[in-house]
């Protein structure tokens, strides 16, 4: 049921060599870097991991890919495993953080209860949502992140319905602090995990993180593909204390969507709406600087 | 000691929360809670209780809060938690990962009727949806035994030859919330009973183990295998438990199973949870004027006590399993346990199961009586008899 290996986390990265992830895996890049942010401040973690391509990473008993003590849950049940053990954590005071590393679908499908509800407790857990749009570990299902146009398994001729707007959703939550994530912003990525570990209370990040099984493109381009969210506003960068106060920490050039969207053939030419997909974004990203104009963060 | 008037549920709050406050010396206590009418009352006195090193943690649904209680087990505190009916069943996928854990939390369930339509009362398909999954189950039919064994099934399941997690059922309302005079005991008593827990495979804070990853067949199998061991050595280790709660607490706990003059009995009846108090009161006046006949109650579900079960029924001629639970399409569950019990070992006791008391409907003494004379007119057994049915095709009448 277990393998054991007694590390001293800082000796290695977090994420160990060898694992099964595919080639151009975002969620490979996203932990690594965790792990660098986490030794850099020299705190450790404990990693619960529902259902999801994240607890394949770790591999086959006896062996783990995890350098870190993991916790393999129910596909809905992370973040309420994580208030268990953070729970007894800090009745025991012991260092360390307890992160949640789930999904898309685990969060803003099958788990949303559930992180809603140890949001709302403002439990002392860190929640990172590695975002691929995409049921990867059944073979690439759409999920309520996946976004317009999208083909999946269950949407064969292109999702029909927006992307769910999971970071208005954990904002209204007033948790201490949430913020978006891209491996293509590595120093935007460390300062938001150093924000994060120097916060009590409930902390969410979402992590956009490029999928090439799922999003149907070449493995070498996943980084690309994300600066290009960034910087045509599809995945703004931003963070946002207690619920009320913003700041975006890559601000968008205005750079053209369509480029993003050639690049993978999850997304047929005839299906996406350019016009429509560059209104979004402008819309998003004025809204963005609006309340961070609004309610700044060190106003 | 001193006996208080309170409800079963009270009573079964009182052991969760002694239980967990006498980890304080170790690793604490923690458990999510989730109310369901008729269970409602025990997380709400676990959620009053003043922990010194413990947290209840009043979560969203059921299925959290057997994910709470095992986030904090896997961290080596003494976690817990209540339910019923739906509630079990919106819990079930984390009630059978507690299992495969090998988590020892114990989980009181209020044994209430699923559905629909829509119906609070007793009947003990809810948690025996769950008798396949690696859990010790019992079932209890006073206050205090709810609280006695609730006490003792942490004992049992943190011994570390057992390691699962142990449910204690009672019937709902019969049990639930009817006051009786009930010994609470004192926290000194509960410390001396429930060492500090020292879960063999919690996790530590700086140890890089994964739990729960992939496993090949044969690794799972080893696994399996190794429940199955732990389920085998459940009789003897609840012996020497029953025996160290008899002198810590000055009362007997109760044994798996509970025989009621059955030394020569030629009819018995087999039952359990609130339905065996009726059944002994038939026996005791059938007794008296000079019939053979005795009870069997079986309080320990899982593992099934086969042995002693055969055992206790060896002069009895036809055998009657009161049944308060029907699986779809069979019959009584502990009607097939007793079936299966004496395959290849006897093929000469007449076995007939009564499905009485589903749904919540009284199971009087006239009717455990109307059981008996049709037992002892009966050559052969039929299929399940349902009592209470006004169709008349497969009832006693
Ligand atoms: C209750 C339950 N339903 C369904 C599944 C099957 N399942 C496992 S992972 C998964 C999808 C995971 O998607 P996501 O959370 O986005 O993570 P990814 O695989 O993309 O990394 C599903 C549907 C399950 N494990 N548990
Ligand atoms: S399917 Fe996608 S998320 Fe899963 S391992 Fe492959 S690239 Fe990573
Ligand atoms: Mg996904």
């Amino acid at each position: 049921m277990t393998a054991t290996a007694t590390v001293h986390q800082s000796e290695e990265c977090l994420l160990r060599p060898g694992n099964t992830n595919c080639g151009g895996c975002g969620m490979s890049v996203g932990l690594t870097m965790l792990g660098r942010a986490l030794a850099e401040a020299g705190d450790t973690c404990t990693l619960v991991i529902p259902a999801c391509c994240g607890i394949v990473t770790a591999g086959a008993f006896p062996t783990t890919s995890y350098a870190v003590p993991t916790i393999a849950t129910t596909f809905a049940s992370s973040a309420a495993v994580a208030s268990g053990v953070a729970s007894i954590r800090d009745l025991n005071d012991e260092p360390g953080q307890v992160i949640c590393w789930a999904g898309d679908g685990g969060t803003y499908d099958i788990g949303l209860a559930t992180l809603s509800a140890a949001a709302e407790r403002n439990e002392n857990i860190i929640y990172i949502c590695y975002d691929n749009e995409i049921y990867g570990n059944t073979g690439g299902q759409r999920s309520s992140a996946t976004p317009v146009g999208a083909r999946t398994s269950t949407t064969p001729s292109g999702k029909t319905e927006n992307k769910k707007d999971i970071m208005s959703i954990m904002a209204a939550h007033r948790i201490p602090y949430a913020a978006t994530l891209s491996v293509a912003h590595p120093e935007d990525f460390a300062h938001k995990i150093s924000t994060a570990l120097a916060t009590h209370g409930m902390r969410f990040l979402l992590l956009h993180s490029p999928c090439p099984t799922g999003w149907k493109s070449e493995p070498g381009d996943s980084v690309d593909l994300v600066r290009l969210a960034v910087a045509s506003g599809l995945f703004p960068l931003y963070e946002v204390h207690d619920g009320a106060r913003y700041r975006i920490n890559v601000e968008s050039d205005g750079a053209d969507p369509a480029e993003y969207f050639h690049r993978q053939r999850r997304f047929a030419p005839e299906e996406i709406d350019l016009r429509m997909t560059r209104r979004a974004c402008a819309d998003r990203v004025q809204r963005l600087r609006a309340l961070a104009e609004r309610h700044p963060i060190d106003g | 000691m001193p006996l208080d008037v309170i409800t079963g549920n009270q009573a079964a709050g009182c052991a969760l929360s002694l239980a967990g406050e006498a980890n304080r010396t170790a690793r604490g206590a923690a458990c999510g809670i989730y109310p369901i009418t008729p269970q409602t009352e025990i997380v709400e006195y676990v959620a009053r209780f003043p922990f010194t090193k413990g947290r209840v943690v009043p979560v969203e649904s059921e299925h959290s809060a057997m994910a709470v209680s095992m986030g904090a087990s896997m961290s080596g505190a003494r976690a817990f938690t209540a339910s019923s009916s739906n509630g079990i069943a919106y819990m079930a996928e984390n009630i059978m990962v507690a299992g495969y854990y090998r988590l020892p939390i114990v989980m009181v369930a209020v044994n209430r009727t699923l559905g629909p339509p829509w119906n609070i009362w007793a009947d003990q398909g809810d948690t025996l949806m769950l008798r396949d999954f690696p859990w010790l189950q019992f079932y209890c039919e006073t206050n205090q035994e709810i609280l006695d064994t609730t006490l003792l099934a942490f004992r049992l399941a943190e011994d570390k030859r057992i390691l699962l997690p142990a449910l204690t059922c009672m019937d709902a309302f019969i049990v639930s919330h009817t006051q009786t005079e009930t010994a609470q005991p004192e926290q000194s008593e509960v410390d001396r009973f429930l060492p500090d827990l020292d879960l063999p495979h919690r996790m530590h804070y700086n140890e890089a183990r994964t739990l729960g990853g992939l496993a090949w067949p044969h690794e799972e199998l080893s696994m399996r295998l190794e429940i199955d061991d732990a389920m085998k050595r459940v009789p003897s280790v609840y012996q020497e438990c029953r025996k160290s709660f008899t002198e810590i607490f000055g009362r007997d706990p109760g044994d798996m199973l509970q025989t009621y003059e059955v030394d020569n009995a030629d009819l018995i009846l087999i039952a359990s949870g609130t339905i065996a108090t009726t059944a002994r009161e038939v026996v005791r006046r059938r007794r008296a004027s000079g019939e053979k006949v005795g009870l069997v109650k079986i309080k320990m579900f899982r593992p099934f006590p086969e042995a002693a079960l055969r055992e206790a029924c060896q002069s009895a001629s036809r055998v009657a399993v009161l049944d308060r639970n029907y699986a779809a399409g069979t019959g009584g569950i502990f009607w097939q346990d007793t079936r299966a019990a004496f395959h290849s070992y006897r093929d000469d006791v007449l076995i007939q199961n009564y499905l009485t008391g589903l749904c919540g409907g009284d199971v009087t003494p006239d009717v455990v009586d109307d059981i008996l004379t049709n037992l002892a007119s009966r050559a052969e057994a039929s299929d399940p008899v349902w009592i209470g049915v006004e169709t008349g095709r497969r009832t006693l009448q």
